[in-house]
C-alpha cells in the first residue's frame, strides 16, 4: 500500500500519496491548479509553468514537484494569479490565436484560462510571428499558429513501435512543433483523434471533422475551466 | 552518400545515444545534415525522422543546408564587438561578396555568426573548419580569403602558434594561454597521478570526506559543495557515471580552454578520483564544439594516461577500473546546465530536465551521475595530493581554495588569473590594468553588471559568485546598446524554448531594450521590464531562465541614470514614425507627403 502524506494547500488540510505530484494530489482533494502541459499518468513536461505554486515559500511547478509530509502549498495568492495571467497573455501574444475562427473554441484550455483570469488586453506586445501550417499528412492538420509547446503530443503520440510522431524542431525563438510525415501516414483514426483530444489548444486538428460541437454544448460553454475539479467534494 | 552514412552509424554501434557523434561526423563529411541524411540515420537507428531533426536543429553547428568548403563562424559576443568585430565582418563580406548567413555561389565559403567561442582575451576571433583564428584584423581577413582562393587547408593558414601546449604538434593553434597569474591549486607544479595514488590508498568514503573537508564548491559558478554532491551519488547503487562539464559557454569565460590545454592530465586524474569515490567505472568529458581543435591533444593525453595505468583496467594495480571518453557538443549554451549536458550526451536536445530527480539519483542513461566543472576536477586532484585541510585554509571561510578567472574587455592585460577568493573587484581591476571603468560584468551575462560604487565587493561565493567570467567595460562604451542588448539577443537565441516564460520573456525583454535604444521607450517601460524580469526569474525550470533577465534587471537597478536619459517622461509615446513608414512608397512615386505634426 502506498504511503499517505499530509500537506496543506492555502491552509486546507490535504492528503496524497508519496511520490504524487502536487497537481494530481490537489485534484484529488478538490483543488484546481491550472495546467496546460500536464496530464495525469504522463511523464510531466514542466514546460507551461502555469501551475507555479509557492511550496514552503518557494516558487515551484506543481506538476513536477512531489508532495511531501508537512508541505505548505499556496495556490491562490494575488502574485500567483498575476503570474498565471501573465503566462496566458504571453501565450496569446506569442502565437497567433483567433478564437472565433478556431475549431477548438469552447473546448480550448488556453481560451478557458483566458476567461478564468479575465484577460482583456495582453500587457505584452504581440510577436506576429509567421508560422506555417503543415497539412501534408493524411489525417492531421498541424496549425502551428496555435501551438503552445506543451509537448503532450510529443510525449504521448507514438507509432506501433514506440517511435515519436511529433517532436520539437529548433530552439528558443525558432522553436516549432514538427510532425513525422512517414509515421503520421500510418496513424489510425483513433490515434489521430487522440492527438487532437490531448492537444490543449487548436494546433492538432483531425481532418474532415471541424466544428463538430455546436455552441452551447462545448466543454467550457456553461462552466468555467477547473470547475469540475472544484466541485468534486461539494 | 548512403553507404558512408551507414558506415558512420555502424561505427557508433547503431546506438541512438551517440546521435551527437553521428551528426557531427555527417556534418563534417558532407557540410550539412541533409533531409536525405536524416532519413538514412533515422532508418539505421530505427527512430523517427523528427527525432533526428529535433537534435540536429537544436545545435547551431549542425546545418540543414550545406555550409561552404570554408565555413567561417565569427564570434559576435560582447567582447568581440568591443574589439572591432564589425570591421572584421565587413571585410569578410566585402572580400567574399556575400552577407553573413550566406554562402558564395561557388560554395567556396559561407559566413556565420556564433556566440562567444571562449577567446575573449584575443578577440575578434573566428572558427573556420574547427581551426581558431584570433585577434583578427582586416589584413588578416584578406590573407585568409587569399588562402581559401588558393585552395589551402585551413590549418596551413595558421603560421604562428601560441604559447605553451598551443604549439604542441597535436594542437598547432594560434591561440594564446595568457596565463597572467598562477596560484597554488591549479597552476602550481603537479606530479600526475599523485592525487589518484593517494585516493586509491583510501576508502572511497574517506576520499569524499577529504573533499568535504576541503570545502570545495563547484567551480562552474553555482558553487554547490562538491563533497555533498559526491556523497549523494555514492549512496546510490548500480552503474554510475562521472561527467565533466567542459561546455563553458558563458560569454567572457575561457579558463576551461586554458585548463584543458595546460592541465588536461590533472583534469582526467580528478575524474578518475571522482569515479573511485562514487563507484563509477565510466567517465565522459563533454567539450563544447568550439574547442574541437583540442581533440587530438586530449585524446593523446588519455592514451598516455592509459599507458601509465592511471586509467583503464586495474588502475595502479589496485583492482579499480575507469574509462573516459570525450563527447563533443555542437553549439548550445544551455548544455552547460548539468541536466541539459546529460540530455546532450544521450544524443538529444540539450533541454534541462525537471528536478527531482537530481542527476545524482538519475543522470546519464538514468543512472546516478555526478557532473562537475573542469576546474573542480583539477582542484580535486590537488586536494587529494595536498589534503583537504590545506585547501580549506586558502581563500575565505565560505569559499575555500583559489579561483581561476578569465578577464577580458577594456583592460591592459586580459587573460587568466588564478586568484585567492576574497579579492575585491577594485583589486582585480588594478591587477589587470583597467582604468576609466564604467562597469564590470561579473560572471558573464547571467551575473551582475556592477557599478564603480560597488567595486569594493569581494569575488567570493558569499558575495559575488562567478564561474570565472569578468568583462571590464570602459567608460567609452554604450552600456545599454553594446552590452545589454547583445546579452539579451544571446539569451533569446540560446533559450531551449521549453519553458513558456524563458522562450517568450527573453524575446520580449530584448525588444523592450531595443525600444530604449531606439529612443521610443517611456518610464513605464522600465517598471514593466523590472516586473517582467521578476516573473521570468521565478517561473523557469533551469538556471538560464532564472538568470537571463539579469542584464536588464541589474543595469536598470545599477545604472538607472543611463536609462532615464533615454526614455520619455510621459504616459504615452507612439513608436509610429510616419516618415519611415512611407519611405518606400515615396521612393517609388518620387514625392514626399505633407505630414501634419
Amino acid at each position: 500500500m502506498s504511503e499517505t502524506v499530509k500537506f496543506t494547500i492555502d491552509g486546507k488540510e490535504c492528503a496524497g500519496t508519496k511520490g504524487q505530484c502536487i497537481v494530481d494530489a490537489a485534484t484529488d482533494n478538490g483543488i484546481y491548479i491550472p495546467v496546460l502541459c500536464h496530464m495525469r499518468d504522463v511523464v510531466p513536461a514542466g514546460s507551461c509553468r502555469i501551475c507555479t505554486v509557492n511550496v514552503n515559500g518557494r516558487k515551484m511547478a506543481a506538476c513536477t514537484t512531489p508532495v511531501e509530509d508537512g508541505m505548505v502549498v499556496e495556490n491562490n495568492t494575488p502574485e500567483l494569479t498575476d503570474i498565471r495571467k501573465a503566462i496566458v497573455e504571453m501565450l496569446f501574444v506569442e502565437g497567433n490565436h483567433f478564437c472565433p475562427a478556431c475549431e477548438k473554441s469552447g473546448n480550448c484550455d488556453l481560451q478557458g484560462l483566458g476567461y478564468k483570469y479575465q484577460m482583456m488586453v495582453p500587457r505584452f506586445p504581440y510577436a506576429f510571428e509567421r508560422r506555417d501550417i503543415d497539412a501534408t499528412t493524411p489525417k492531421i492538420y498541424l496549425e502551428r499558429n496555435r501551438c503552445i509547446f506543451c509537448k503532450r503530443c510529443v510525449r504521448m503520440i507514438k507509432d506501433s513501435e514506440g517511435r515519436s510522431i511529433f517532436a520539437f524542431k529548433g530552439r528558443g525563438k525558432t522553436l516549432q512543433i514538427n510532425i513525422d510525415r512517414k509515421l503520421a501516414a500510418t496513424m489510425s483514426d483513433e490515434l489521430a483523434q487522440k492527438a487532437m483530444d490531448i492537444c490543449p489548444v487548436g494546433c492538432i486538428l483531425k481532418k474532415e471533422v471541424g466544428f463538430k460541437d455546436p455552441i452551447g454544448s462545448r466543454k467550457y460553454d456553461k462552466k468555467p475551466i477547473g470547475s469540475d475539479i472544484e466541485n468534486i467534494h461539494q | 552518400m548512403k553507404e558512408k552514412i551507414i558506415s558512420i552509424v555502424e561505427s557508433y554501434g547503431k546506438d541512438a545515444y551517440r546521435l551527437m557523434d553521428i551528426l557531427s561526423c555527417v556534418q563534417s563529411e558532407f557540410g550539412c545534415v541533409s533531409v536525405e541524411a536524416v532519413g538514412v540515420i533515422a532508418e539505421q537507428l530505427h527512430i523517427s525522422e523528427v527525432d533526428v531533426i529535433q537534435t540536429r536543429s537544436f545545435y547551431h553547428f549542425y546545418t540543414c543546408r550545406p555550409v561552404g568548403k570554408y565555413a567561417v563562424y565569427l564570434n559576435n559576443s560582447v567582447v568581440s564587438c568591443m574589439m572591432g568585430m564589425a570591421d572584421v565582418a565587413d571585410e569578410f563580406e566585402k572580400q567574399l561578396g556575400i552577407s553573413f548567413g550566406e554562402s558564395t555561389p561557388d560554395a567556396l565559403a559561407s559566413l556565420h555568426y556564433t556566440a562567444c567561442i571562449g577567446m575573449s582575451d584575443q578577440e575578434p576571433a573566428a572558427i573556420i573548419n574547427d581551426v581558431v583564428f584570433t585577434s583578427l584584423t582586416r589584413d588578416k581577413v584578406k590573407n585568409i580569403i587569399a588562402g581559401m582562393r588558393a585552395g589551402k587547408a585551413v590549418a596551413e593558414m595558421v603560421t604562428e602558434y601560441g604559447d605553451g601546449n598551443n604549439a604542441n604538434p597535436l594542437i598547432k593553434a594560434m591561440v594564446k594561454n595568457n596565463i597572467k597569474k598562477t596560484g597554488p591549486v591549479i597552476f602550481d607544479a603537479h606530479q600526475t597521478g599523485a592525487g589518484l595514488a593517494k585516493a586509491l590508498g583510501m576508502e572511497p568514503k574517506s576520499v569524499i570526506g577529504e573533499i568535504k573537508e576541503s570545502n570545495l564548491r563547484g567551480r562552474g559558478g553555482a558553487g554547490f559543495p562538491t563533497g555533498l554532491k559526491w556523497d549523494f551519488c555514492s549512496r546510490e547503487s548500480g552503474d554510475k557515471y562521472v561527467l565533466c562539464n567542459a561546455d563553458e559557454g558563458e560569454p567572457g569565460t575561457f579558463k576551461d580552454r586554458v585548463l584543458m590545454t595546460e592541465r588536461s592530465e590533472m583534469l582526467f586524474e580528478g575524474m578518475a578520483i571522482g569515479g573511485y569515490a562514487i563507484g563509477a567505472k565510466e567517465g565522459i568529458l563533454y567539450v563544447r564544439k568550439e574547442y574541437k581543435y583540442l581533440k587530438a591533444f586530449l585524446e593523446n593525453t588519455l592514451k598516455e594516461m592509459y599507458g601509465k595505468n592511471l586509467l583503464g583496467k586495474n588502475i595502479l594495480g589496485k583492482g579499480i577500473d575507469f574509462d573516459i571518453r570525450i563527447q563533443f557538443g555542437a553549439g548550445a549554451y544551455v548544455c552547460g546546465e548539468e541536466s541539459g549536458l546529460i540530455e546532450s550526451c544521450e544524443g538529444k536536445r540539450g533541454e534541462p530536465r525537471n528536478r527531482p530527480p537530481f542527476p545524482a539519483q538519475k543522470g546519464y542513461k538514468s543512472k546516478p551521475s555526478i557532473v562537475n566543472n573542469v576546474e573542480t576536477f583539477c582542484s580535486v586532484a590537488r586536494i587529494l595530493d595536498k589534503g583537504g585541510a590545506w585547501h580549506n585554509a586558502l581563500g575565505t571561510k565560505e569559499s575555500s581554495g583559489t579561483k581561476v578567472i578569465s578577464v577580458s574587455g577594456d583592460c591592459k592585460a586580459p587573460g587568466i588569473y588564478e586568484i585567492q577568493w576574497g579579492m575585491s573587484i577594485q583589486e582585480m581591476l588594478d591587477m589587470v590594468g583597467a582604468e576609466d571603468v564604467q562597469a564590470v560584468q561579473v560572471a558573464g551575462p547571467s551575473g551582475i553588471c556592477l557599478p564603480p560604487s560597488q567595486f569594493d565587493r569581494k569575488i567570493a561565493l558569499e558575495d559575488l559568485p562567478t564561474g570565472g567570467s569578468m568583462i571590464v567595460i570602459g567608460k567609452k562604451r554604450d552600456l545599454i546598446k553594446d552590452v545589454v542588448l547583445n546579452f539579451m539577443d544571446f539569451f533569446a537565441d540560446e533559450s531551449c524554448g521549453s519553458c513558456v516564460t524563458c522562450r517568450s520573456f527573453n524575446m520580449i525583454l530584448k525588444k523592450a531594450i531595443e525600444k530604449v535604444v531606439e529612443g521610443n521607450a517611456i518610464k513605464k517601460d522600465l517598471e514593466n521590464m523590472l516586473a517582467w524580469s521578476e516573473i521570468l526569474r521565478k517561473t523557469t525550470r533551469c538556471g538560464l531562465g532564472q538568470t537571463s533577465s539579469n542584464p536588464v534587471a541589474t543595469t536598470i537597478s545599477n545604472f538607472r541614470e543611463l536609462y532615464d536619459a533615454r526614455v520619455h517622461d510621459q504616459d504615452y509615446h507612439s513608436e509610429f514614425d510616419m516618415h519611415k513608414a512611407v519611405l518606400e512608397s515615396c521612393e517609388v512615386v518620387g514625392r514626399e507627403p505633407k505630414v501634419h505634426e
